[in-house]
């Protein structure tokens, strides 16, 4: 196992420094360490014992079925084929099914049982379940939103129109980063193999009203991992390291004539720039990591899966990012799900359980807090005899690590998995909780927009679900 | 010194968490004034329960109405000792403390004392200040109301204004603020050596006659009205609006009306003399966020477009945040659920479809391409005519050839025997057969459809008439095709039935039916005996009692000259904005607008000739220390171009820019697979060759979902909703853009060729040149001594890597010119480079 340190990256950059004419590097870092100390947010003192120190955040795109992966419904298999009873459904919005003739549909594959508690699980999903006991499933949870765009806004922001910041924007505009380097809200994501890969939009990770230096950066398995980090061609490091000592040498003169604090402040981003330009493609670098590790979380170097994303997310929390989010497509299930969901569960199954058994040993799973949501859940009913339509009265997320209880199941959904019933959830009790775990105080946490005290978990009343907490 | 507006912001919710804050807080005043002292104070800590929105009251006391606060005792005017809310304020006891705990709000020891000493002094209220009209003061004759507001509150402020810019700095400004792009060496030069009186006049004239003029005032007005080429949600396909962003630049160049220029975009279809123009200006009623997701409910998208209008209603003319008004009344301004759907309702009769494509929209030509279209289109009607005419005989002939082929008597040529189909043939032969042998009435349209085709392909009569259709469908198709479309409005009677949507949810039908109607708030035009409409509601924006409309938008032209709004809160006029520190000068400029007839030139004409307006943005760390953020306004401002300027402003010192007006919307070159997260269909992104290349930002496609990142790096927003604020941020994605992004890296090495064919001189005579191409000024000893360490350093490493030299000059589409050594032209790359990421090339000072 190896252990990340900064010590790295400084050696790094000091070996860049070695032969570079014209215009030392030296003179590029004059004061760069003390510039470039991690950045603070807006909450100076936090007014709760802080649990989680990031968030690492497995967005399942396209709507998991909680049916086919943690909510065991026996009812739905007995009724299976047989007309959804009126009771549930009538003068309720659905999507694709609005007005069809609705038929009760079997949880496609068999459920067993893991963990301390011998909580049932779908089948499909036994490493996941070989660390249920670092997870509290809330099966409870509903949103507002039943059309994907909406509903990932929602999920991200807390409200379905767009220019609301983002939550990874939110919590590293109160908390900062710890990254020196590095940005403190990163966004990964990657594809299934089913095809069913719905459209995210740039907008869920954008910092909205926040400041922009809040926004989730992207890093990519192609191409430049982060958006213009490569050098032009022709123009190596020493080069790119010149041309930007010289730029800051004219930016420092002109900074003497003229007060105007935008002028440091940019003497200070292409110094950043430059550290981001060696420190990424050294996060990226995944050659020092052992075929242990490797083959725990099932990937291979490069090669753009969940599961890649998961070990680059490990890195990420142990070099300081505040937020880490992945989104992984191919969720949206209206026909074939069984093969769909048997797809996701090879591609994230081993990964999800990597990333928890490898954080644990490192010993930082004690103040990561994970969380795994879609944007919606899925109907009990049938769509086209092999599928399921959007649904937003009922869905299964998981929570782990930083001071969630593992091995407990919150809530419950009525015998068929239509509605959620008891202990019932919602997004902002979910952003409630991961502010309060994160030692911030929901209600109070918001930035003055449009004459409104915006906050993430919205205005009509988010609870922390204090249940799940240890 | 200003730099950011969000700094600002930032304060505001650190006040929540830090008690220490007090101490910075200026002392209480003697005479307390309600709007500007005290209703800041109430709008933000007590009118959430205590103010407009009945759902929320708590107590049933409001505090926003001074009688209805009376009626329930809150204080009696005169005598805080007696005064229950001056009480509640310095309570010990928890449950009695206001306000609550619960509410996170606290106030601090001087807002305290401020509304103890209000309610001593009588407790006076003042109607907020933008719901009142503007109020125009006396300026003495030949004076620049400008001048004359701004010195008199600095005298009443004991500050002093700054001395005027230098000559540079000045023409400098006006080119970024007026026109967007940089001078030219030469015209600095011919400004700082006129003489005469009126230079600066006759420049700021002939500045204005520039036909980008109209592209750098579009830009801020695009934003407010959320212009983009596609449609926003999920797929976010394109939609055909371009046209407008033409009509803005052309509205803005021919110094259109304000009032018509509101009019023609709000209902340009009702406008007495519509034609192709007012038309076009209606297409802001269509650039909305619609969808074409599948599962979405036509009546949930029926509700996200009638908000979308109301907010953008609202935030372009009228400066009111209306969007939490949707679900309840507006917590801290008179505007109601009410009136929101009732705004809402203006926009019933607008003719779309609610859920999926838009279609082309109507047909943007010349008059020439107009007329060859109709003349087509009346081809096309006639050989359908024709084709009608036998259309029974050909009917009737299918008929018989499916009896045939159903009953064996005739096989499909691909199903013979050695018939030597391709397996794809065969297969659609089967499939043929197998419609055919359903009753016709069993199948579905597409299998109809199959078996004509089917049958015409192998039917022989009547071959004139459907090659006649075919061909009058192709020629007018290929015409159609590459003509200028623009979605605009259409007016219908069967107007959408608007009701009050409680709590906002849109399955609740059960709320009260609403006709259009104008907030009731404020000055209601006189029309009876019919239903308002569109044409109604822009012509009651632009009346001179409306009393928000000039002031939001000479408010927002005002931030375009100095970097800050005079009230700093662009998007909201209304209780929870900023009354403006001067608001004499706010109101006087929306008279002067006003009286102008709406003269958007002599706005700016005004503004740009103050004296104000010339002051020098060096600022003196006095100054700074007095006023932070320059409301005063004893100087000017330096502060980072938008992000379309950054791209111009590089893009013409290198001469690459193509300075053509309008246009289809352009894509320059953009990362590989940075549109990989859209779909339905997946896309590519295929940069353009040519000229297309090389246009101003402000052309630059905009995908609403996945702006350009360069443009986001910048700070351009995505236009989902309207922006009336654009951040103003300083980070590292920028350094990244203007070193690696080829856009850059492509002008450095074409601005470099340009110092190597335009001077012959030696070194420190090309590096002058340079900078008088960047800059407009020459370089000092220091810089010129940094840069020609650089250039020789670099020309040394590139005689010895030709390959890196080769490489770096790939970069773009640009030709690189034979003549020039490669490896001279690389060094001065970067130089070039240098010069293009230097803060003051992209700051206006």
């Amino acid at each position: 196992m190896t252990a990340y340190s900064p010590l790295h990256r400084r050696a790094f950059l000091s070996r860049t420094s070695q032969g570079l004419g014209g215009v030392a590097l030296a003179s590029l870092f004059p004061t760069s360490f003390s510039h470039a100390s991690p950045s603070s947010g807006i909450l100076k003192t936090l007014p709760l014992p802080q649990k989680a120190k990031r968030v690492i955040w497995l967005t399942m795109a396209g709507g998991p079925s909680h049916l086919e992966t943690f909510d065991p419904k026996p009812k739905l298999v007995e009724m299976d084929g047989q007309p959804m009873p009126e009771s549930y459904t009538k003068g309720q919005q659905l999507a694709q099914l609005q007005g069809a003739k609705l038929t009760c549909f079997a949880p496609q594959h068999p459920f067993a049982k893991f963990g301390k508690n011998q909580t049932e699980i779908c089948a499909l999903f036994p490493q996941i379940g070989s660390v249920l006991d670092e997870i509290c499933l809330i099966r409870s949870m509903t949103t507002d939103a039943i059309n994907h765009d909406p509903a990932h806004m929602f999920m991200n922001t807390g409200s379905q129109i767009a220019g609301r910041p983002s939550m990874g924007a939110w919590v590293t505009y109160g908390l900062g980063s710890e990254s020196e380097d590095l940005p403190g809200f990163v966004v990964l994501t990657s594809l299934g193999k089913g095809g069913q890969n719905q459209p995210i939009a740039a907008r869920q990770w954008s910092s909205g009203f926040l400041p922009s230096k809040f926004q989730g950066v992207q890093l990519r398995a192609k191409g430049d991992p982060v958006l213009y980090l490569n050098n032009p061609p022709g123009i190596n490091r020493d080069r790119q390291g010149g041309d930007i000592a010289a730029i800051n040498v004219l930016n420092r003169q002109r900074d003497a004539l003229a007060v105007d604090p935008e002028i440091a402040t940019r003497i200070v981003q292409y110094e950043m720039a430059f550290q981001m330009q060696a420190s990424v493609p050294d996060l990226m670098d995944l050659s020092g990591e052992g075929a242990a590790t490797l083959e725990l979380y099932g990937c291979q170097p490069g090669d753009g899966s969940f599961a890649s994303n998961c070990l680059l997310a490990r890195r990420l929390a142990e070099r300081g990012t505040r937020f880490i989010q992945l989104y992984h497509k191919d969720w949206d299930h209206h026909g074939g799900i069984k093969d769909g969901v048997a797809y996701k569960a090879e591609e994230i199954d081993r990964a999800c359980m990597a990333l928890i058994s490898d954080l644990k040993q490192r010993g930082m799973l004690d103040d990561t807090l994970i969380v795994w949501a879609g944007e919606f859940g899925r109907t009990p009913m049938s769509q086209g005899g092999s599928g399921r339509d959007h649904h937003n009265k009922a869905m299964t997320v998981w929570m782990a690590g930083a001071g969630i209880r593992g091995g407990q199941v919150h809530g419950s959904t009525d015998e068929l998995g239509y509605a959620a019933v008891e202990n019932v959830t919602t997004v902002h009790d979910l952003h409630a909780t991961m502010l309060h775990q994160l030692g911030i105080q929901h209600e109070a946490f918001s930035f003055k927009f449009q004459g409104l005290d915006a906050k993430l978990s919205g205005v009509e009343g988010a609870k922390v679900i204090k249940d799940i907490l240890v | 010194m200003f730099s950011d507006p969000m700094k600002n912001a930032l304060i505001l919710p650190a006040l929540l968490f830090t008690t220490a804050a007090s101490a910075a807080e200026s002392p209480v005043p003697e005479k307390i004034e309600y709007n500007r002292d005290v209703r800041p104070i109430l709008s933000d800590n007590c009118f959430y329960c205590h103010g407009n929105d009945p759902s929320h009251r708590k107590a049933k006391l409001r505090l926003d109405l001074r009688d209805e606060a009376l009626l329930k005792e809150a204080f009696v005017p005169g005598k805080p000792e007696e005064s229950e809310l001056v009480a509640r304020l310095f309570s010990d006891d928890e449950d009695e403390l206001m306000p609550p705990a619960e509410s996170h709000k606290k106030l601090t020891d001087t807002q305290k004392e401020i509304l103890k000493r209000w309610v001593a002094q009588g407790a006076e209220y003042q109607q907020h200040w933008s719901y009142e009209k503007p109020v125009k003061a006396t300026i003495p004759a030949g004076g620049n109301g400008v001048d004359v507001l701004v010195r008199q509150r600095l005298a009443e402020k004991g500050l002093k204004p700054s001395p005027e810019a230098d000559r540079r700095t000045l023409v400098r400004r006006l080119y970024a603020d007026l026109l967007g792009l940089p001078p030219k060496p030469a015209e600095v030069a011919a400004f700082v050596n006129d003489t005469a009186p009126d230079a600066y006049t006759k420049l700021v004239d002939e500045v204005l006659k520039s036909p980008h003029y109209g592209e750098r005032m579009a830009i801020g007005w695009l934003d407010v009205v959320r212009f983009a080429d596609t449609i926003g949600y999920h797929s976010d396909n394109p939609h055909n609006v371009w046209p407008y962003r033409d009509w803005v630049i052309k509205s803005f160049n021919t110094n259109k009306p304000f009032d018509r220029f509101t009019i023609e975009q709000l209902a340009g279809d009702l406008v007495e003399g519509a034609n192709q123009e007012t038309r076009v200006g209606s297409a802001f009623n269509r650039l909305l966020l619609t969808t074409q997701e599948g599962g979405a409910q036509a009546k949930d998208y029926e509700q996200r477009m009638l908000t979308d209008r109301v907010r953008a209603v609202g935030a372009a003319w009228m400066g009111q945040t209306t969007g939490c008004a949707q679900c309840h009344d507006h917590k801290f301004d008179p505007f109601s659920q009410r009136d929101f759907f009732s705004l809402g309702a203006f926009f019933a009769d607008i003719q779309e479809p609610i859920l999926g494509s838009r279609g082309d929209g109507m047909v943007v030509g010349t008059p020439e391409e107009e007329a060859q279209l109709a003349k087509l289109d009346a081809a096309l009607a006639e050989s359908k005519k024709v084709l009608a005419a036998v259309q029974p005989q050909i009917d009737a002939a299918q008929k018989a050839w499916e009896t045939d082929v159903v009953s064996a008597k005739v096989e499909l040529a691909e199903l013979k025997k050695d018939s030597g189909a391709s397996e794809a043939a065969l297969k659609s032969a089967q499939q043929i057969l197998g419609h055919l042998k359903q009753p016709v009435e069993k199948r579905n349209a597409q299998q109809k459809k199959q078996v004509t085709d089917y049958f015409l392909g192998v039917y022989e009569q009547f071959k004139a008439e459907r090659d006649g259709l075919a061909s009058a469908q192709k020629t007018r198709d290929a015409f159609y095709g590459p003509l200028a479309k623009c979605l605009v409005t259409v007016s219908t009677p069967q107007k959408r039935t608007v009701r009050i949507l409680a709590r906002g949810d849109w399955m609740d039908e059960s709320g009260e039916e609403v006709k259009a109607a104008l907030p009731h708030y404020l000055p209601q035009p006189k029309i009876e005996g019919r239903e308002l409409t569109r044409l109604d509601l822009a012509q009651w924006l632009v009346t001179k009692d409306n009393p928000l409309t000039a002031r939001t938008v000479v408010n927002r032209v005002w931030k375009q000259f100095f970097g800050i709004g005079l009230s700093k809160v662009l998007d909201d006029l209304g209780a929870q904005g900023e009354t403006p520190p001067n608001p004499a000068l706010l109101d006087w400029l929306a008279c002067e607008f006003m009286d102008s007839g709406w003269d958007m030139r002599h706005l700016v004409r005004t503004i740009v000739t103050s004296e104000t307006y010339r002051q020098t943005s060096l600022a003196t760390p006095e100054q700074i220390a007095a006023d932070p953020e320059n409301r005063e306004l004893a100087r000017q401002s330096p502060f980072r171009l938008e992000a379309e300027l950054v791209r111009d402003n590089a893009l013409a010192i290198a001469g690459l820019l193509v300075p053509k007006i309008g246009g289809p919307s352009v894509k320059p070159y953009q990362p590989e697979g940075y549109w990989e997260n859209l779909n339905f269909p997946t896309r590519i992104y295929p940069a353009d060759t040519g000229e297309s290349q090389y246009r101003r930002g402000l052309y630059t496609w905009w995908q609403r979902s996945f702006l350009h990142p360069s443009m986001v790096a910048f700070d351009a927003p995505s236009r989902e909703e309207c922006a009336a604020e654009r951040n103003r941020s300083n980070i590292p994605q920028q350094a990244l853009v203007l070193l690696n992004d080829p856009t850059y890296v492509e002008a450095a090495r074409s601005f470099a060729a340009q110092i190597l064919s335009e001077c012959q001189g030696d070194t420190a005579e090309r590096l002058a040149w340079a900078w008088q191409r960047a800059l407009q000024r020459n370089p000092d000893a220091t810089e010129s001594k940094t840069l020609t360490a650089l250039v020789e350093e670099r020309l040394a490493a590139y005689r010895a890597d030709t390959k890196a030299a080769e490489d770096l000059l790939k970069v773009g589409l640009a030709p690189v010119p034979e003549a020039l050594d490669k490896a001279e032209l690389a060094a001065w790359t970067h130089v070039a480079r240098v010069l293009l990421n230097l803060h003051e090339t992209i700051t206006r000072a």
